[in-house]
């Protein structure tokens, strides 16, 4: 993780350096990125390999369009798809423990025996990426957003409640959904990220429902058995016209 | 009453000076006394360089139109008649008087007799007041308007805007004047019902008021939530009434006149005495005061006499308004003249007057979130621009009251309420441009 952050602000500053522009990394952007990252990737992953996926989040997603507020795709989950598309065996061998047993993350043994409690889901003692696995931690996380208000809960709850309602609705545990894969941190942290999401309340409802039904697309019909980074993307890609969609009434407007 | 509320923000009050009683300054050697205190035509000097004034002595005739006459605050000499620039950055007439330090009064000056309507708009053509709450606008044309939709007077005494106090003061000092002035207006235009509104972070003005009104039929106090902009007009009218003034509308086209407190007392103070429109109180604050204090100032007096008679500057002085820190506009300097409708004086030090840096929109969209009129700042600061006037049209920017909220909650503190301003005169530009061609072509 310290390498995915250290990373991170380091092509940041080298690449504004580079470019002759004001470097930003004191507004910790740059970090939050990289921990995002880091949160997203298994711990047996190589280093170089977490080095090349911060280059990838920070210039190619980030600066390249203009820095901090202008990219339209969540940095930390493009560099993510990137590796997995790249590095499709360490991306997906999770170690459950110290000693290093690896296993597959759980919604590839859905269905199975092998499938852990819920208990087990809800406290992290099962294999995934690094911040993705501990649902109790991620609620925590999402209680002291809400409390500072730096995010609203649309996004997140209309998000989670999607999957679980259409999961519902195909005869799967929706529980085991919910708990299971990144979904929780996608919709706590990277589904509320301001720059790449709808800035209205309904536009946030949209984006967190689409979010969820992609999600779920990917998981129940889709090759990969995690959907939740893909989803985000894709809904990344319709933010600017979802926030038109949306715009509040104007108090007094009348129609020409 | 409305059914949902608009937006808006909570400010931090600082209402320092809410306890103080206004004080009378001491006569100033000089005042300026501007021709245009008000929206429209600027009144014409009828007095010469030389000329011995008294205090209520009419000094600028009312231009025409929508215009208010400018009556002489102290009693003196005409030294100058002169040009200045005014805050809002034009060219303006102003007189300059020289005091005598008597304030001895005009011989024309007598109660007045009012018993008709065409008597009480007569005598309001005569008093030079104006909209006290900032605006400026003509009391007269107000009130001279067609009245037989209007139902509602409706006073505002919000005071939203933080360290002003001046109404406060008012509303607790002069209650009996408020009320008899709304008795003065109601009886004369014959509207059936007043609502007074108060934020309800003043329950001292609230009692009071309702206390003065209690013998007027069909008056009633309301107290409205401590939320800025609570004072803003379209906001009032839909938290008391629940109705919404449209696009272009005024508040008469829902019924209702809208009346700052101090407008309508400073009417019953006309009327009982004569006294025109020439002291005002002023909320005298700020980081930089040494002592904060409401003063009542003759219309004139330069702010530097404000600020020695509040003991002068505590620390450096960066950054002078008139007005609140919300709306309220920086003065070039300190001989800037008390207008009829100034409500405040601030002076702030280094801390407050810097700006803190500008960093990158990151559309959190907390802008949008708290407009009280739901615009979209972040996509009327991209077409701006983009040099798109027609985009601001869709926008509806020119709805824009520049309350400030948006810039007072972005976290990435970007002047997004002065982008606002220059986005509205941008589409003003345009579609008098726009005007202009289509006439072109109407007539060949």
């Amino acid at each position: 993780m310290s390498v995915c952050v250290l990373s991170c602000v380091l092509f940041e500053f080298l690449f504004q350096k580079l470019c002759r522009r004001d470097v930003t990394v004191g507004d910790f952007s740059a970090v939050v990125t990289g921990m995002l990252l880091a949160f997203n990737l298994p711990v047996s992953i190589p280093l170089w390999q977490a080095m090349f996926g911060s280059l990838v989040a920070i210039v190619a997603v980030k600066q390249l369009f203009g820095g901090i507020g202008r990219n339209f795709a969540n940095p930390a989950l493009t560099a993510r798809i990137v590796m997995i598309v790249s590095f499709a065996s360490s991306m997906t061998n999770f170690a459950t423990n110290a000693d290093a047993t690896s296993s597959a993350t759980p919604l590839v043994q859905m269905g199975t025996d092998a499938m852990p409690s819920l208990l087990t889901l809800f406290l992290g003692n099962h294999g995934g990426c690094l911040g993705e696995t501990c649902a109790l931690a991620l609620i925590i996380g999402f209680v002291y957003l809400l409390v500072r208000k730096v995010i609203t809960w649309h996004t997140t709850v209309v998000f989670v409640g999607t999957v679980a309602l259409f999961t519902l609705c195909l005869g799967q545990n929706p529980l085991e959904h919910v708990l299971s894969g990144g979904l929780l941190l996608g919709a706590i942290f990277m589904a509320t990220d301001y720059s790449t999401t709808p800035s209205t309340k309904w536009g946030k409802v949209i984006f967190g429902f689409g979010c969820g039904l992609i999600t779920v697309l990917i998981r129940v019909f889709g090759g990969y058995p995690e959907g939740v980074s893909f989803a985000i993307l894709l809904m990344n890609i319709l933010t600017p016209y979802i926030s038109i969609w949306t715009r509040r009434k104007i108090f007094g407007g009348v129609k020409k | 009453m409305a059914i949902f509320r608009l937006s808006g923000v909570h400010v931090k009050h600082c209402k320092n000076t809410a306890k103080m009683s206004a004080v009378r300054i001491p006569v100033p050697k000089t005042v300026n006394v501007p021709m245009s205190m008000h929206i429209g035509a600027p009144a014409r000097p009828i007095v010469k360089v030389g000329d011995e004034v008294k205090v209520g002595q009419l000094i600028g005739e009312a231009g025409a139109g929508l215009s208010a006459p400018v009556y002489s605050s102290v009693s003196g000499k005409v030294k100058k008649i002169d040009e200045m620039l005014n805050i809002a950055g034009g060219q303006i007439q102003t007189i300059l008087i020289e005091t005598d330090g008597l304030q001895s009064v005009d011989e024309s000056i007598a109660p007045f007799e009012v018993s008709t309507r065409e008597e009480f708009l007569d005598a309001i053509a005569k008093s030079g007041i104006v909209g006290l709450g900032g605006a400026g606008f003509p009391t007269l044309i107000k009130l001279k308007a067609d009245i037989s939709k209007i139902d509602t007077l409706l006073i505002n005494g919000a005071e939203c805007e933080p360290y002003i106090t001046s109404d406060t003061r008012t509303m607790i000092d002069d209650a009996e004047a408020v009320a008899d002035g709304i008795a003065l207006v109601k009886k004369f235009l014959e509207i059936k019902n007043v609502v007074v509104g108060i934020e309800k972070n003043k329950p001292e003005c609230i009692s009071s008021m309702k206390k003065a009104l209690s013998g007027i039929d069909g008056a009633t106090v309301r107290s409205l939530p401590s939320v800025y902009p609570q004072g803003g007009e379209k906001v009032l009218v839909y938290h008391t009434l629940g109705r919404v003034i449209k696009e272009g509308g005024l508040p008469l086209d829902c019924g209702v006149i809208v009346m700052n407190c101090t407008t309508v007392a400073k009417i019953s103070k006309f009327i009982r005495t004569g006294m025109p429109l020439v002291e005002k109180c002023v909320t005298v604050d700020g980081s930089a005061i040494k002592e904060p204090k409401n003063v009542i100032a003759p219309i004139g007096t330069p702010a530097r006499d404000l600020v020695e008679f509040c003991g002068g500057f505590a620390e450096e002085p960066r950054k002078a308004l008139y007005g609140g820190p919300m709306m309220g506009i920086a003065l070039t300097d300190l001989s800037a003249p008390v207008l009829k409708q100034t409500n405040a004086l601030l002076v702030f030090g280094e801390k407050e007057a810097t700006p803190p840096p500008v960093t990158p929109c990151i559309k959190c969209g907390r802008c949008i979130d708290h407009c009280p009129f739901g615009l979209d700042p972040t996509a009327i600061s991209k077409a701006y621009k983009a040099n798109d006037p027609e985009t601001l049209e869709k926008l509806k920017v020119n709805l824009c009251m520049e309350c400030g909220c948006c810039s007072y909650v972005c976290p990435a503190r970007r002047n997004i309420v002065q982008r606002n301003k220059m986005a509205k005169t941008m589409l003003r530009n345009f579609q008098i441009e726009r005007k202009k061609r289509e006439e072109a072509q109407k007539n060949g």
